[in-house]
C-alpha cells in the first residue's frame, strides 16, 4: 500500500468539512476521487499536502510512514507527494523553465533533474518552445501541461490532481488526461478529485464517492459507471 | 549648475540611506504580505551593533594583538553588524510574526509597532539616554571637481549602496532562493507545494532585509557619527514611503524611489528653507503616489490567498 488515509477529519473554523473518511491508493494504481462542488474533495488533497490542520483521530501513512511528522514542503521534497492544485496556480511573474527549476528547489541532484526536465518537454513539447515566456502568457491548455510538468519535477511517487480538467476544451482535456496515463505507466501513482465523474471514472481504475464529507460508494470505476446511484447523480441519468 | 551638482552629490548620499532601509522593507511587504513597522529600528540596532563591533575592533587593533589599519576595521565592522543584525531580524520574525502569518493583517501590523517600540527603548534600558558617538574610521578627504565639493565618505557611501542594490538584485534574478522570494510574491500560498520551506524563507527574507538596514546604519554613522536609540523612527517612515512607492516586488523600484526621496528632500531644502524641507517634499511624494498608486515598477501577483 502507497498511502493509506483512515478516519480523516477537517474543520474549517466551527464547519467540519471531513467527517473521517478513509481510503487508500496501491503502488501504480489511479485512483479518483468525484464528488459535487463543495463535497470535500479538494480539502482532503490539501490535508495530505498538510495544508491544512487535521483533527485529532486521524490516521495518514505513506510508504509506512506517518505523514503527519512532515511539514507541507517535506511531504513533496521527501516523500515525494506532488499537488496539482485547483486552478492550476502557476506562478505567472516566472517563466516556464524558472516554474519548473523552482518546483526542484529541494533537489539536489543535478543529472535527474536535467534528465525529468527533458522529460517534461518530450511529454509537453509546447512548453519547450515557451520555456522563455512567462507562465502568465500561456494558453489555458498549456498552464496546465505546465502544472501537470512542475509536479513532475517536484514528486514523483504520487501526483495529487484536483479538478485537472476544469476550464479545458474536451480535446484538450483528452490529451491532458493521456499524458496523465504516460506518466502513470512510467510508475507514478496518481489520485485524482473531479467534478467531471464520468471522465474521472474512465481515466482511474478505482474511485472513491464524497458526498458530504463523507464517503458513500467506492469500488471499481466500472462498478462505480454502472451504478445507479452514481448515474443519477454524478452522471447526468 | 555647480550648486546644483552639489546638492545632487548630497542627495545621492542622502538617498542611499533610504534606498537600503527601503529594500528591506519592501522585501518583507512584498514576499510576506507584512508591513514591518520595526524595520527602523532594525536601522538603528543595526547603527548600535556596528557601533559595538567598530569599537571591540578597535580595541583589538590598539592592543597590539592584531594589526588592522582603518579601513580594514570598516569593512570587517560592515560584514560583520550585518551578520550579527540579520539574527536580530530573524529573530523578529520567528517570535513577532511567525505565530501571526494567518492572523489579521492589522495584527501582524500592530506586531510590528510594538516591536520597534521594544526595540528602542530596550536599548534605551540597555545604554542609557546617552547619544553615542560612531568611531570615525576614515578621515575625511574632500575633493574639489571644478567647485563640486566631494568626500570620501559620500564616494564610499554611495558605492556600498549600489553595490549592496545591485548584489541583492541579481540574488532575487539569479538564484533559486530568489525564484522562490519572487514566487512567494505572486502566490505565497502554493509555494510549499513546490518543496520550498516557507519558514526558512521568511527567516531569509528578514535576515537579508535586517542586513542592509545594517549596512545604512553603520554607513549613517559614518556620515553623521551620533546615534540616538529614536534614530530609526522617521528614516523607517519614510524608507517605508520609497518601499510603496517602488512598487511591490522590485528591487530596482524600491533603490530608485529611495534616492527619489534623498532627491526631493535635498533639493526642497535648496529652494525653500530646510524647516518647510518635510511639508513640501511630502506633498510632492504624495502626488506622485496619486498619479501612480501602484508605484514604478510594481510585479503582478495573485489575490488568491489560500489554496
Amino acid at each position: 500500500m502507497l498511502l493509506s488515509v483512515d478516519n480523516l477529519r477537517v474543520s474549517y473554523e466551527k464547519i467540519k468539512a471531513l467527517h473521517g473518511i478513509s481510503f487508500r491508493i496501491d503502488e501504480g494504481e489511479i485512483v479518483c476521487i468525484i464528488g459535487a462542488n463543495g463535497a470535500g474533495k479538494s480539502t482532503t488533497l490539501r490535508a495530505i499536502s498538510r495544508l491544512v490542520p487535521v483533527e485529532a483521530g486521524t490516521n495518514m501513512t505513506f510508504m509506512g510512514r506517518d505523514l503527519l511528522q512532515y511539514p507541507p514542503d517535506k511531504v513533496v521534497s521527501k516523500l515525494g507527494i506532488s499537488h496539482v492544485p485547483e486552478g492550476r496556480r502557476l506562478f505567472d511573474n516566472l517563466t516556464v523553465m524558472e516554474n519548473l527549476r523552482l518546483a526542484t528547489f529541494a533537489r539536489r541532484d543535478g543529472k535527474g533533474i536535467a534528465n525529468d526536465r527533458d522529460r517534461v518537454f518530450s511529454i509537453f513539447p509546447r512548453l519547450s518552445e515557451r520555456q522563455h515566456q512567462k507562465a502568465g502568457t500561456l494558453s489555458g491548455g498549456e498552464q496546465q501541461m505546465l502544472a501537470v510538468g512542475r509536479a513532475f519535477m517536484s514528486g514523483r511517487k504520487i501526483m495529487l490532481l484536483d479538478e485537472p480538467s476544469m476550464g479545458l476544451a474536451p480535446l484538450l482535456m483528452m490529451s491532458v488526461f493521456d499524458s496523465l496515463k504516460e506518466i502513470n505507466r512510467e510508475g507514478t501513482s496518481i489520485l485524482v478529485v473531479e467534478q467531471n465523474a464520468r471522465m474521472a471514472l474512465q481515466f482511474a481504475g478505482r474511485g472513491y464517492v464524497l458526498e458530504n464529507g463523507r464517503v458513500v460508494l467506492e469500488g471499481r470505476s466500472e462498478q462505480l459507471l454502472a451504478n445507479p446511484r452514481v448515474k443519477k447523480a454524478y452522471l447526468g441519468g | 549648475m555647480v550648486i546644483f551638482l552639489q546638492n545632487l552629490v548630497n542627495a545621492l548620499q542622502w538617498g542611499s540611506f533610504y534606498a537600503l532601509i527601503a529594500l528591506g522593507y519592501s522585501m518583507v511587504y512584498s514576499i510576506l504580505m507584512l508591513f514591518n513597522f520595526a524595520h527602523g529600528d532594525i536601522f538603528m540596532v543595526g547603527s548600535y551593533i556596528g557601533f559595538g563591533v567598530s569599537m571591540g575592533l578597535i580595541a583589538l587593533a590598539s592592543s597590539g594583538l592584531v594589526a588592522m589599519p582603518n579601513w580594514l576595521i570598516l569593512v570587517l565592522t560592515i560584514l560583520f553588524s550585518m551578520f550579527l543584525t540579520s539574527f536580530v531580524g530573524m529573530i523578529v520574525e520567528r517570535v513577532g510574526y511567525r505565530p501571526l502569518r494567518d492572523a489579521p493583517r492589522a495584527s501582524a501590523a500592530i506586531t510590528g509597532l510594538m516591536i520597534g517600540i521594544i526595540l528602542e527603548t530596550g536599548n534605551l534600558a540597555l545604554l542609557g539616554a546617552r547619544r553615542v558617538s560612531f568611531p570615525s574610521l576614515i578621515e575625511t578627504t574632500t575633493y574639489d571637481v571644478s567647485g563640486v565639493f566631494v568626500t570620501n565618505k559620500k564616494i564610499m557611501i554611495v558605492v556600498v549602496s549600489l553595490l549592496l542594490a545591485f548584489a541583492l538584485h541579481q540574488f532575487v534574478r539569479r538564484t533559486r532562493w530568489g525564484m522562490a522570494m519572487r514566487a512567494m510574491a505572486f502566490d505565497f500560498a502554493v509555494v510549499p507545494l513546490m518543496g520550498v520551506p516557507v519558514n526558512t524563507m521568511a527567516a531569509l527574507t528578514f535576515a537579508i532585509g535586517s542586513a542592509l538596514a545594517a549596512a545604512a546604519g553603520i554607513l549613517f554613522g559614518v556620515a553623521y557619527p551620533v546615534l540616538d536609540p529614536y534614530m530609526g523612527i522617521l528614516f523607517g517612515w519614510k524608507a517605508f514611503v520609497a518601499a510603496i512607492l517602488g512598487g511591490r516586488g522590485s528591487v530596482m523600484g524600491a533603490t530608485l524611489a529611495g534616492f527619489l526621496l534623498g532627491f526631493t528632500e535635498i533639493f526642497v531644502a535648496m529652494i525653500f528653507p530646510s524647516t518647510l524641507r518635510d511639508l513640501i517634499a511630502y506633498s510632492i511624494i504624495l502626488l506622485i503616489l496619486t498619479v501612480r498608486p501602484h508605484g514604478f515598477f510594481g510585479e503582478p501577483y495573485s489575490a488568491r490567498l489560500r489554496l
